[in-house]
């Protein structure tokens, strides 16, 4: 048996370029280190506080919204930090998902044979991506707040919801020890399911049946939870909002604001994601409609089993940069109120400890870190639609 | 081989300028902070951080001329340098970019309405010269709440500007009190206001003095109160960057210069024939005798300026704040010493 090692053989024309990326590299850091030198020193003679000792301190501010436990008087800034953080990833990732079924749907119905369905949703993207976003930002929020009744005069949701400019409130469930019994046959119906799809796609393969999924994906995903919510006795209750003398107590409160904004982005971002559909959708040769369509494939089966599994390799990077522009636009929540990292790390905590440089730097670090994860997934889930080459 | 030697001698000279950025960074550009009145003198203009959104404090009127409390100490400060009140440029600042402003040097002074700390004093590299505003944190309810004291506000939702003391005050007042709140901040007390009058939030809360002139941009200014409780202390004072004491006694004794003035009784009007009047504090104070302008980096009739060009302290305050003004604010804490209040001019002698 051979084994052959691929000897790099370094002549002195690459020494030389190798050498000078080096010095450049060193050029590169030296100045880099020089700045961060000098902004400490200027810190430091004009008397203002620098380091991170600010990160243990106590807040003293209230956060409208926080998915964990946060209080003015005992949470530190650090909290605040990640109270700021979790409600931008809260925004963000709902915002992805919404954008993206809102964009696939734009961009698909763009294509359509329908005149007028293929021209509503070309006006649609027109007129939604020439808008600036913070004016739909605002338009989301004004318009939202202005139709919403006050306190007083709440709309009341069927299933013991309040609806009012305050925001939506919604019952909140209150769980029993059973309750992990229940997600854990979710759970398990979600696997079995799975396994069925995996089964049932072999079996096409070798026999040609129509997969059978959907009957016992539904007993499973279903049914089997149902089952064991009753025979662990129901434990779930709720405690419902009541509308009180200033506001509404109990309930899940979902705050207009974050409405408003989830909104905005949502449907902003949509508008760009169809175009990238659109792009994609007709990336993918011609021929293979037709050859699609020559097989006695319906309309839909086609779009749904040859075009877009193909028109994916096109559409995920610029879909990256949707996502990622998404993200960073949640920015934009400092215009309505809305508690998310910039608001409140960037806004309150730096104006509480005046030390802009620190916090600016650890914005921008976050945001690179959450944008840098986004895209190492979008680019992992695009290796799965490349062709593969022989 | 000619080609490459070419590229080396271009990388070459990109390595040496980047090497003389990088030591103009290192060493170069270090602020000389101690030369505010300087640039101001060179400028021919003085720059100050005002508000532009607050009623009596710091507001352009329609025609783009800026009056207000803090306007009028810019313009003072403006008078006793050039003699010119108008050679001030106002620029409008938000509670949360004021204090990098000033630190960068973007203003040379700011006159915001901004309440003088410990945490701002020692950890922002700024100075605060003089109280000239003795301020209290209070709220405004609507009326149809029923609500005739802030202890009855358990459970409201107030609506505050973030990076304000004004943030703070109000939680550290709920939880004292063991009451709930919720907060809604905003980035401008504009859009702070705005949610209060569409009953996004059942109160608003900012300093007392504030609150009269905000009322007044409501919709409807007569449905809506302002609760008797202060709960803080505000004691506002024009701020300046820390490392020119020159230009920091300057600010301050433009300050003790109004005070003192209402004090003996020197007014716009009578300004003139005080000249020639025998009291030996009036006439140290508009420079008849004594060298005290020129200590400042001014000439000797600088408090003359002052007063002729922008009036004394009782003046200015009457005029934005007071009884001349539609917020109607009565004197309270910030009258003379001599009537009971704070305000104590230290001597110019």
């Amino acid at each position: 048996m051979t084994v052959t090692v691929r000897r790099l053989r370094v002549t002195a024309r690459q020494t030389g370029r190798i050498a000078l990326q080096a010095a450049l590299v060193a050029v590169v850091c030296g100045l880099a280190y020089a700045a961060f030198l000098n902004a400490t020193e200027n810190l430091a003679r004009a008397h203002i506080a620098s380091g991170f000792r600010f990160w243990d301190n106590t807040a003293g501010f209230n956060i409208s919204q926080t998915l964990i436990d946060y209080s003015a008087s005992t949470s530190t800034f650090g909290r605040a930090f990640w109270v700021g953080l979790l409600n931008t990833l809260l925004v963000a990732g709902i915002g992805i998902v919404l954008a993206t079924v809102l964009g696939f749907i734009i961009g698909i119905a763009r294509l359509s044979r329908n005149w007028l369905v293929a021209h509503l949703a070309g006006g649609y993207v027109e007129l939604i991506r020439n808008i600036p976003l913070l004016l739909q930002i605002l338009f989301w929020y004004n318009a939202v707040l202005k139709a919403l009744p006050e306190l007083r005069e709440s709309i009341a949701i069927p299933g013991g919801g309040l609806l009012n400019n305050r925001g939506l409130f919604l019952p909140h469930p209150d769980f029993a020890p059973g309750f992990g019994a229940v997600l854990i046959a979710l759970v398990a119906g979600l696997a079995g399911t799975f396994a069925l799809h995996v089964w049932e796609r072999r079996r096409q393969e070798l026999t040609g049946a129509q997969p059978q999924i959907l009957g016992w994906g539904l007993a499973l995903i279903i049914g089997l939870p149902l089952a064991v919510f009753a025979l662990a006795g129901f434990p779930l209750s709720f405690s419902f909002p009541q509308v009180s003398r200033f506001n509404v107590v109990g309930g899940i409160e979902i705050l207009p604001e974050f409405v408003a904004l989830l909104f905005a982005l949502s449907v902003y971002t949509a508008a760009f994601i169809a175009e990238v559909v659109r792009a994609g959708i007709l990336s993918v040769a011609p021929g293979q409609t037709e050859a699609a369509q020559s097989l006695g494939l319906r309309p839909g089966a086609t779009l749904r089993l040859v075009v877009v599994p193909q028109a994916m390799r096109v559409i995920v990077p610029p879909l990256t940069n949707q996502y990622l522009n998404l993200t960073k636009n949640s920015s934009l929540a400092v215009a309505i109120g809305y508690p998310d990292l910039v608001q409140v790390f960037a806004g309150s905590v730096l104006n509480i400890t005046g030390q802009a440089v620190e916090v600016i730097a650890i914005t921008m670090a976050v945001y690179l870190a959450v944008s840098l994860f986004t895209s190492l997934l979008m680019n992992l889930y695009g290796r799965t639609t490349a062709i593969a080459e022989r | 081989m000619v080609a490459q030697l070419l590229l080396k001698g271009l990388v070459m000279k990109r390595l040496a300028t980047a090497f003389a950025i990088a030591m103009l960074f290192a060493f170069g550009a270090q602020s000389a902070w101690s030369q505010t009145l300087k640039a101001v003198k060179d400028r021919g203009q003085l720059i100050c951080g005002a508000n532009g959104t607050l009623a009596g404090f710091g507001l352009p009127d329609p025609q783009g001329n800026w009056t207000g409390f803090d306007v009028d100490f810019c313009r003072a400060i403006a008078a006793a340098i050039f003699n010119d009140p108008a050679k001030v440029k106002f620029v409008p600042l938000t509670a949360a970019n004021r204090f990098t402003a000033l630190q960068s040097g973007e203003v040379d002074v700011l006159a915001r309405n901004t309440t003088w700390t410990m945490s701002r004093d020692t950890s922002l590299g700024i100075d605060f010269a003089a109280v000239n505003y003795y301020d209290g944190q209070g709220f405004i309810v609507h009326k149809s709440l029923k609500v005739s004291s802030a202890l009855e506000l358990n459970g409201a939702s107030v609506c505050v500007q973030q990076g304000t003391t004004t943030e703070l005050n109000l939680a550290d007042y709920f939880r004292s009190h063991h009451m709930d709140l919720k907060t809604v901040t905003f980035a401008t007390a504009d859009e702070a206001v705005k949610a209060y009058d569409t009953s996004r939030c059942d109160s608003y809360t900012t300093d007392s003095s504030g609150l009269y002139g905000e009322r007044l941009r409501l919709a409807n200014p007569n449905d809506n109160i302002v609760l008797p409780e202060i709960i803080s202390k505000e004691p506002l004072s024009p701020a300046v960057r820390q490392g020119d004491d020159s230009w920091e006694d300057l600010v301050r004794w433009v300050h003790h210069a109004m005070l003192d003035a209402e004090e003996l009784g020197v007014t716009k009007t009578n300004v003139d024939e005080q000249l020639k009047s025998p009291n030996p504090e009036i006439r140290r104070l508009l420079g008849v005798e004594g060298q005290f302008g020129q200590s400042l980096g001014l000439t000797n009739d600088w408090a003359y300026r002052i007063i002729k060009l922008v009036g004394n302290y009782g003046e200015s305050f009457e005029r934005n704040v007071g009884q001349g003004s539609p917020l109607k604010i009565a004197r309270g804490l910030n009258a003379l010493w001599t009537k009971g209040g704070l305000q104590y001019g230290l001597p110019i002698r």
